[in-house]
């Protein structure tokens, strides 16, 4: 089962913006859509190591700042032409607050 | 002896469980009704209706006087319940204890009102019980301010409107009822009822009520006041728990029941409201008839099991017709089918999941909202008729929708050809009198003759008129959409759209909410046509551009302050070292456009920077913008021995006038003082080159990926003169060109001779374009450094949590 801990206010985030949070595993984009749901992706676009927090999200997507690679936020791969994947992590809004799986306090296993 | 049954709440929920209580066993239990209103039951759904003056209270009564005393029900109305003794089963109020055998909890949910200065006043209302509907009826004439745009809030908003009330709705969110409806749907409701007079203020955060007897003006965080004689807050509600939690019942968001709705306490039940249901709590009225039912038949002794359903929503406006039903955000495995219709502001959206129905949203025509809804509930399986779906039941099988609703939809005096004042009906009337090609067309009307940007508009009135397509269609502007640049640009002028849903929705976009091509391109042609009017939104804006620093390659940003004409103090460059020292700034460089530029800067240490930078007095450069970058300069006849006019100056007045402007792709200016061109102004997008008898300008030139040298465009002897065109030809790129053409493109398509037809022969013109310069200008002429380094802003540049921190521990 999944634990999760809170890191913040659902408006802490603009929606169809993102923010970064920094986790023992490596920096984590926490994204937020025009409908108020959120996503949680690795904040690393696996073809240049772009910012993806930095992009511009539509729908449930998001566009890689640098060089417009598109990435679905429910499963983190690449769209179009375009391979490759980023990781997503659990996440969810109870009451107003962000709260994220929290795992990502711990380094992982494989690092 | 007849068993005591004790009931705390009038509501709809306890007057529905009586009559099944009473019908299936008359006579079984003697009931005590207790309610904190004055009166028993009435139908708190029908509030709406009275307010807007459709019926009277009297019609909403349930169950009046003679109900209860046929059924033997004890009223004890205007007594609040104070106390429940669980131990010896007995319910008190301040006049005196009534025992019980079995207790119904039935307290319903207290309005949530939001903790801000003021809202004790009187004249602040929540939207509840006939005394707030009694309130709100007394506003015609009035300013009325109704806070939350959820249903309740809408509904109080027309109801007060229908009285003759100026009405202000402030919602927090993006747009309306955004629990209901997805962005598209809450537009055409906001133009509804911005249409029957109703004001809409979405993102708006209330901060203050004003008032010193009573309120008199709402404040909100942005500064905007509202007046208001009366302030309605309807921003939710919660379930009303204190008499349970007072009890010691197990009490989580809502009273706690079991599916026999059974509280902690064997011997209490609980309804409404105020209870929660494996987890949920209820808003709507339907599954709380259905917990009437199932508590009636277990207080009748029946094994009855209450199991939520699925509900939908309606708005009780006149008018105003939506339905709203189901789960319809985005999610894996879903997808959506998506319907407008601009012309009747129709917008249906279909989620669905494994081909099954899982979210109903529409807008407009509502009419198959059952069908839709029977789907979802028996989780029928669309797949042999997803082609036509959302037609409804009455289309199974037919023709697709028509492409050209939007230009079908518009009257014919709107404006096609924008260079020759040519409307739809007269290209319409032409095409009738037998000018079915381009060319035809062009020479019988002169529509898309000039400039030419309108071509794909005009074809597509033709095709309207000729019922078939006239050529091959140009290409769309992105995935979301077939209208190119241009027709976008045009039908955001002629049809008065002013956001970016409106465009999304009047004009049929395929997607949910466009993508990284499409939405900074909107987002500039709206504030460039409505300057006053829009609202930039920032997160449809390049990374650069939302961050005002240049993203390089490893995410850091480099920081460029602006050096007006490239000129600057000893103070500014030590200003600028100390902001490079004290961030760390690994490379300090000079720029191409004659400024320094701070590389490998941080994302939080940006507004801090800036901070500095602005007490200096430096502002930003906009070296990211798709808008003016810089005016790089000679020094001019001040200090050349060759310089024939004040070039420094010119391009320091050209830039205090023009920083701050947003064009279509980025902006770059040179001025040399003579023809031997030091600042390099014929490689610029537009440059002036000074000469002894005064200036040449010239325009599209570019040292990008296309190097090109600038063509002359006009040759003045007055400084001034020299602005003016320089502005206007601006202007005239600014509301003309596609995004991301720079002027050289652009130039391409509308012709030099267009263009100079406008800034340089036509005075009237050119002074029209500069004044319109001007005015946006009165908008975006200001430092976005000093607008993003203030204290509520400046935490929102670093990271949101830091779980790297707790790890140490």
């Amino acid at each position: 089962m999944t634990i999760f801990v809170d890191i913040g206010s659902l408006d802490d985030i603009p929606a169809q913006g993102a923010r970064l949070v920094k986790t023992a595993q490596g920096c984590v984009a926490v994204f937020r859509t025009a409908d108020d749901r959120v996503f949680a992706l690795e904040d690393r676009c696996p073809h240049k190591g772009g910012p993806l927090s930095e992009g511009i999200v539509h729908g449930t997507s998001v566009t890689c700042p640098l060089h417009n690679w598109v990435f679905d936020m429910n499963t983190g791969q690449a769209q179009g032409a375009d391979q490759g994947m980023v990781c997503t992590y659990p996440v969810k809004v109870q009451e107003g607050r962000i709260l994220i799986d929290a795992s990502l306090i711990r380094r992982s296993a494989a690092a | 002896m007849k068993k005591k049954l004790v009931v705390i709440g009038a509501g709809m929920a306890s007057g529905r469980m009586l009559e099944h209580l009473f019908d299936a066993a008359p006579g079984a239990w003697d009931v005590t009704l207790f309610n904190a209103e004055p009166r028993g039951n009435y139908n708190r759904l029908m509030l709406s209706p009275v307010l807007s003056g459709e019926k009277t209270y009297d019609q909403i009564v349930t169950h009046d006087d003679a109900w209860y005393s046929a059924h033997g029900v004890d009223c004890r109305f205007g007594e609040p319940v104070v106390r429940i003794d669980r131990k010896n089963r007995v319910v008190y109020s301040n006049s005196g204890g009534a025992p019980y055998d079995a207790l119904v909890i039935a307290t319903g949910s207290a309005p949530f009102i939001i903790p801000v200065p003021g809202k004790d006043l009187p004249g602040v209302v929540a939207y509840r019980d006939l005394e707030d509907t009694q309130a709100m009826m007394d506003t015609a004439g009035k300013d009325a301010v109704v806070i939350g745009g959820g249903l309740l809030g809408l509904e109080a908003a027309a109801g007060m409107a229908a009285r003759g009330a100026r009405v202000t709705v402030i919602h927090l969110m993006g747009h309306l009822m955004e629990r209901q409806l997805d962005p598209a749907a809450g537009y055409l409701l906001q133009r509804d009822l911005e249409k029957r007079g109703i004001a809409v203020h979405c993102k708006g955060a209330t901060k203050a009520i004003f008032g010193t007897d009573r309120a008199e003006a709402v404040l909100l965080e942005d500064g905007t006041v509202y007046p208001a004689d009366l302030v309605c807050m309807a921003v939710g509600i919660r379930p009303e728990t204190r008499i349970a939690v007072d009890a010691h019942l197990e009490v989580e968001r809502g009273i706690v029941v079991d599916d026999a709705l059974r509280t902690s306490d064997p011997a209490i039940f609980a309804l409404g409201e105020c209870v929660e249901h494996r987890g949920q709590v209820f808003g709507l009225v339907a599954p709380l008839y259905d917990q009437a039912k199932v508590l009636a038949q277990t207080l009748l002794g029946a094994d009855a099991v209450f199991a939520p359903v699925q509900t939908a929503t309606k708005l009780k406006v006149t008018g105003c017709d939506l339905f709203s039903a189901g789960d319809f955000a985005d999610g894996p495995r879903r997808e959506d089918i998506v319907f407008r219709d601009p012309g009747r502001g129709i917008y249906k959206r279909l989620v669905l999941e494994n081909d099954r129905i899982i979210g109903v949203v529409m807008y407009g025509d509502t009419a198959d909202g059952a069908w839709f809804y029977g789907l979802m509930k028996d989780g029928t399986d669309i797949g042999p008729m997803r082609d036509t779906l959302i037609f409804g039941p009455a289309f199974q099988g037919g023709a697709a929708p028509d492409p050209m609703a939007a230009v079908a939809a518009l009257p014919p005096e709107a404006e096609i050809c924008g260079c020759n004042g040519v409307s739809k009906g007269a290209i319409m009337d032409a095409v009738a009198g037998g000018a079915c090609t381009l060319d035809a067309m062009r020479s019988c009307t002169k529509a898309s003759a000039s400039c030419g940007t309108c071509t794909g508009l005009v074809q597509q009135v033709m095709a309207l008129a000729l019922g078939g397509a006239v050529q091959d269609a140009p290409e769309g502007m992105c995935k979301c959409t077939d209208h190119t640049h241009e027709d976008v640009r045009r039908l955001i002028r002629s049809m008065g759209l002013k956001s970016i849903p409106a465009v999304m929705q009047d004009l049929g976009w395929r997607s949910v909410g466009g993508c990284h091509s499409c939405r900074p391109a909107l987002n500039y042609y709206l504030l460039a046509e409505w300057p006053l009017e829009y609202r930039d939104d920032r997160q449809s804006r390049f990374v650069n551009e939302r961050n005002h620093a240049n993203i390089q390659k490893d995410g850091t940003y480099s920081v460029v302050p602006r050096m007006w004409g490239g000129v600057t103090t000893p103070a500014e460059l030590r200003a600028i070292a100390d902001a490079a020292e004290k961030y760390d700034v690994p490379m300090v460089k000079v720029t191409g456009g004659q400024r320094i530029d701070l590389l490998g800067v941080r994302k939080e240490d940006l507004p801090h920077m800036w901070a500095d930078l602005n007490a200096a007095g430096l502002v930003s450069g906009h070296a990211y913008s798709k808008g003016l970058r810089t005016v790089k300069t000679c020094v001019g006849k001040e200090f050349c021995r060759v310089g024939t006019q004040d070039s420094t100056g010119l391009g320091i007045r050209l830039e205090k006038l023009m920083w701050g402007s947003w064009t279509p792709h980025k902006l770059k200016l040179g001025v040399s003082g003579c023809p031997r061109n030091c600042a390099e102004a014929t490689c610029k997008d537009i440059g002036v080159v000074c000469v002894d008898s005064g200036y040449n300008i010239s325009i599209g030139g570019a040292a990008g990926m296309e190097v090109r040298e600038t063509v002359p465009l006009a040759s003045t002897p007055s400084e001034d003169e020299t602005v003016q065109i320089i502005l206007a030809v601006t202007q005239l790129y600014r509301e003309n060109a596609r995004y991301l053409d720079r002027i050289w493109k652009w130039m391409g398509k509308v012709g030099l001779d267009w263009i100079r037809a406008q800034v340089v022969d036509d005075l009237e013109n050119r002074a029209a374009l500069v004044e319109r310069f001007q005015i946006s200008q009165s908008v975006y002429r200001r430092d976005p450094w000093a607008d993003l380094s203030t204290p509520s802003e400046t935490p929102k540049w670093a990271p949101l949590a830091d779980l790297t921190l707790e790890a140490a521990e």
